[in-house]
C-alpha cells in the first residue's frame, strides 16, 4: 500500500484529458508518477497527448456515447491493471454562444446532460467493480466530479450547462452516501474560473489574465484528493 | 431444463436450488439467497471482466472470412497481451449454432489475419485445425483499444438478441480478462453487498481468465478447460483465513472461484497463497476440496466441465437427484438461467447451512426435492 499524499503507481483516469483542466492534470499527475489514462474525443489530439507524455495511456471515445462507456471503462482497466481514482472532467457547455433558456433547443440540453451527468453516472457504474476491488485492497480509490459555481448559482443564458451541473453535484452527493461503506470516497470540485477552451468560448471577452491558471487549478484538486485520501486511511476501517 | 432465452442478469423470479450438507434438497427465490447464508460466511466472487473476445474478419492468405474467438492467455499482466491462443471458426456467425459452424480455411504458421483494426499472425497451430495461437501487432494500448473497438462478446445461438458488452459484465467486473463472462456473478449487485454487510457476511473478489465454456467441437470441448491464469489478491487470502478461524465457510461464486482457489491451496500446501497462478488442473470426483465450502453457481449440463466440478461437491447419486429437481421445476439453464447453492458434501469442514428458507408456492412442492435419501 502507498501513502495516500503519494501519486507514484496510483492509477488514475482523467476524461476531456487533452484540453484545459483535464491536460493539466495528465500532466500533473504525470510528472507526480501515476500510472494515467485519459479519454477524449478527438483521435489526433489524443495521440498527441499521449505522444508528448511517455507512459500515458491515451483512449479515444466520448462519454456522452452508451456504446462507448463499456470500451472506455475495458481500456482504463486494461491499461493501469485495476483502477484508483477517476476524474469526471469533460464537460460541455451546451449551445455556444450562450443563449437564453427559452432560446436552447431541447436537443441541445439533451446532448448537455448525456456528457456531463449520464455519461459520468455510466462510466462510473462501469468502472465501480475496479474502484471496489482498490478499495479492499486497501487502495482508498476517490472519484471525482468536476462541478461549476453554476451548479449552485443560476446565471441568465448558463442554462443547459447550470441544469447538467447542477444535476452531476447532486448525483456526486448520492454516489458519496451509497459508496461510503464500501471505502469509496466520491468528491465534487468546483475549480473556479480558468483560462480554458471552455471559458473562452462561454465568455470570449473575458480577460485571459484575470482567470486561474489550469495547472494551479489541477494542483488545488490533487491536493485534495491526496487529503481525502489520507484522511480515509487514518480512519478506523 | 430450459434455456435462458433473455440476457437479464437478476430476473425477478430466479430461482436457487439448495443442496445442504445432508443432501437435502429446496427451492428457493433466489431473491432469498442471504436467508441461506450466515454471519461469518464468506462469499468469494470472480470480479473478470469479459472481454469483446470474438473477432471478425479475413483470413488473408485465402481471402477467406474467418471468426476468431480468443480463449486463452499467459498471464494477467497489462503488458502481456500479444499472445493469445484461440478459435478459429470460417464463414458465418453465432446464428448458427456453434456445433454446425465451417471449419476455418487450413491455417499455417506465418498466416496473417486481418481483424477489424488489428492485424495478427498465427504463431502455431495446437494441435487441432482450429486452435492456434496468435500474436497481435502493435503496442499494448493498440491491441486493447482494437479488441474494445472491433470485438464483440461472444454470442450464444439461443439467446434473440446479439449480447453487448453491458450484458455480459457482472456488477463487480473490473480486469477484462475473461473469455466468457463469470456468470455465476450476475445475481450479484450492489444492494446485495450491501446486504451482506448488514449481515456481517463477508465479500471478496479474485480475478480468473474465465475460459471458453464450450468450442463445438468434441476434440476441443474435452480439452476444456483450458489453462486459465488468475490473481488472487492478499486482501482475499486473509479473509478466508478469518473465516477459517471462526468458523464461517468460504462460498466460491461459480466454478472459476472454485478452481482458482483450490489451485492456489494445492500448490501451497491447503492454505491458498496470494498472487497470481495458472490454474491447470481439473476439478471432478477424485478432488479433495481444501478451501472451498460451497458453491455458488448457475445450473449446469451433464457433459460439460462445470457439471463434473460438482462431483468435488457432492456424491453421484445426490448430484443426479439434483440433475433431476432441476428438470422437473423447469430451472433455466445457461448464463443467463437460475442458480444452485451445493454445500460440500464431502469434507464438510464447516457448520450447516441454516435458516435456509422453506419452498415458496406449490409450483415449488416437489416430493424428491423434499427428501433426505
Amino acid at each position: 500500500m502507498t501513502h495516500p499524499s503519494d501519486w507514484r503507481d496510483l492509477r488514475v483516469a482523467i476524461t476531456g484529458g487533452t484540453s484545459g483542466l483535464g491536460l493539466a492534470l495528465v500532466r500533473a499527475l504525470h510528472a507526480a508518477g501515476a500510472h494515467v489514462a485519459f479519454v477524449a474525443r478527438n483521435a489526433a489530439r489524443v495521440a498527441s497527448t499521449a505522444a508528448a507524455l511517455p507512459g500515458t495511456h491515451g483512449i479515444v471515445g466520448d462519454v456522452a456515447r452508451k456504446d462507448d462507456t463499456h470500451r472506455i471503462a475495458l481500456q482504463i482497466n486494461a491499461a493501469l491493471g485495476g483502477l484508483d481514482v477517476l476524474i469526471h472532467n469533460a464537460s460541455t457547455l451546451g449551445p455556444t454562444p450562450l443563449r437564453l433558456l427559452a432560446d436552447t433547443d431541447c436537443e441541445d440540453l439533451e446532448a448537455a446532460l448525456a456528457t456531463n451527468l449520464v455519461g459520468p453516472f455510466r462510466l462510473t457504474k462501469a468502472l465501480l467493480g475496479a474502484l471496489a476491488a482498490s478499495a479492499r485492497d486497501g487502495g482508498h480509490p476517490c472519484i471525482v466530479h468536476i462541478t461549476s459555481d453554476a451548479a449552485v448559482t443560476p446565471y441568465a443564458s448558463w442554462g443547459a450547462y447550470s441544469a447538467s451541473k447542477a444535476a452531476l453535484l447532486h448525483m456526486s452527493r448520492i454516489w458519496h452516501e451509497e459508496l461510503h461503506d464500501l471505502g469509496i470516497e466520491v468528491l465534487a470540485q468546483d475549480p473556479g474560473d480558468m483560462d480554458t477552451p471552455l471559458h473562452a468560448a462561454a465568455l470570449p471577452d473575458a480577460d485571459p489574465a484575470s482567470l486561474k491558471r489550469p495547472a494551479a487549478a489541477a494542483a488545488e484538486l490533487l491536493d485534495r484528493i491526496a487529503f481525502t485520501r489520507a484522511a480515509i486511511a487514518g480512519a478506523p476501517a | 431444463m430450459r434455456a435462458a432465452h433473455r440476457p437479464q442478469q437478476r430476473p425477478r423470479d430466479a430461482r436457487l436450488l439448495v443442496v445442504d450438507e445432508a443432501g437435502r434438497m429446496r427451492d428457493a427465490p433466489r431473491a432469498r439467497l442471504i436467508e441461506c447464508l450466515q454471519r461469518g460466511d464468506l462469499l468469494v466472487a470472480n470480479d473478470a471482466a469479459t472481454l469483446p473476445a470474438s473477432l471478425h474478419g479475413v483470413h488473408v492468405r485465402s481471402g477467406a472470412p474467418i471468426e476468431v474467438r480468443l480463449a486463452g492467455r499467459r498471464s494477467l499482466r497489462v503488458d502481456d497481451v500479444h499472445r493469445f491462443s484461440a478459435i478459429v471458426f470460417g464463414a458465418g456467425d453465432h446464428r448458427t449454432r456453434t456445433e454446425e459452424r465451417a471449419a476455418p480455411p487450413a491455417l499455417r504458421r506465418g498466416d496473417l489475419l486481418r481483424l477489424g483494426p488489428l492485424h495478427a499472425r498465427v504463431l502455431r497451430m495446437l494441435d487441432h485445425p482450429r486452435l492456434i495461437e496468435l500474436r497481435f501487432d502493435g503496442s499494448a494500448d493498440d491491441i486493447w483499444a482494437g479488441i474494445a473497438r472491433h470485438g464483440k462478446p461472444i454470442q450464444y445461438a439461443h439467446l434473440r438478441d446479439p449480447l453487448a458488452l453491458w450484458d455480459v459484465w457482472t456488477r463487480v467486473a473490473a480486469l477484462p480478462v475473461a473469455f466468457e463472462p463469470p456468470s455465476a456473478g450476475f445475481m450479484l449487485d450492489w444492494s446485495l453487498l450491501h446486504a451482506l454487510r448488514r449481515h456481517g457476511i463477508g465479500f471478496a473478489t479474485l480475478t480468473h481468465a474465465a475460459g471458453l465454456s464450450s468450442t463445438g467441437d468434441p476434440a476441443l470441448d474435452a480439452r476444456l478447460p483450458f489453462d486459465e491464469p488468475y490473481h488472487l489478491p492478499a486482501a482475499t487470502v486473509r479473509a478466508i483465513e478469518i473465516t477459517r478461524r471462526t468458523g464461517g465457510r468460504v462460498v466460491a461464486v461459480g466454478t472459476t472461484v472454485t478452481r482458482a482457489l483450490e489451485h492456489a491451496a494445492a500448490r501451497a500446501g491447503g492454505t491458498p497463497r496470494a498472487g497470481d497462478g495458472v490454474a491447470d488442473q481439473r476439478i471432478g470426483a477424485s478432488t479433495r476440496l481444501r478451501v472451498v465450502d460451497a458453491l455458488l453457481s448457475g445450473t449446469h449440463e451433464p457433459g460439460s466441465s462445470h457439471h463434473e466440478l460438482l462431483r468435488a461437491f457432492v456424491p453421484a447419486e445426490v448430484l443426479a437427484r439434483a440433475d433431476a429437481a432441476l428438470a422437473a421445476l423447469g430451472y433455466r439453464t445457461h448464463e443467463f438461467g437460475d442458480s444452485v447453492l451445493i454445500r460440500d458434501m464431502r469434507t464438510q469442514r464447516a457448520a450447516a447451512f441454516v435458516g435456509t428458507p422453506g419452498n415458496e408456492g406449490p409450483a415449488a412442492r416437489v416430493g424428491s426435492v423434499e427428501s433426505a435419501h
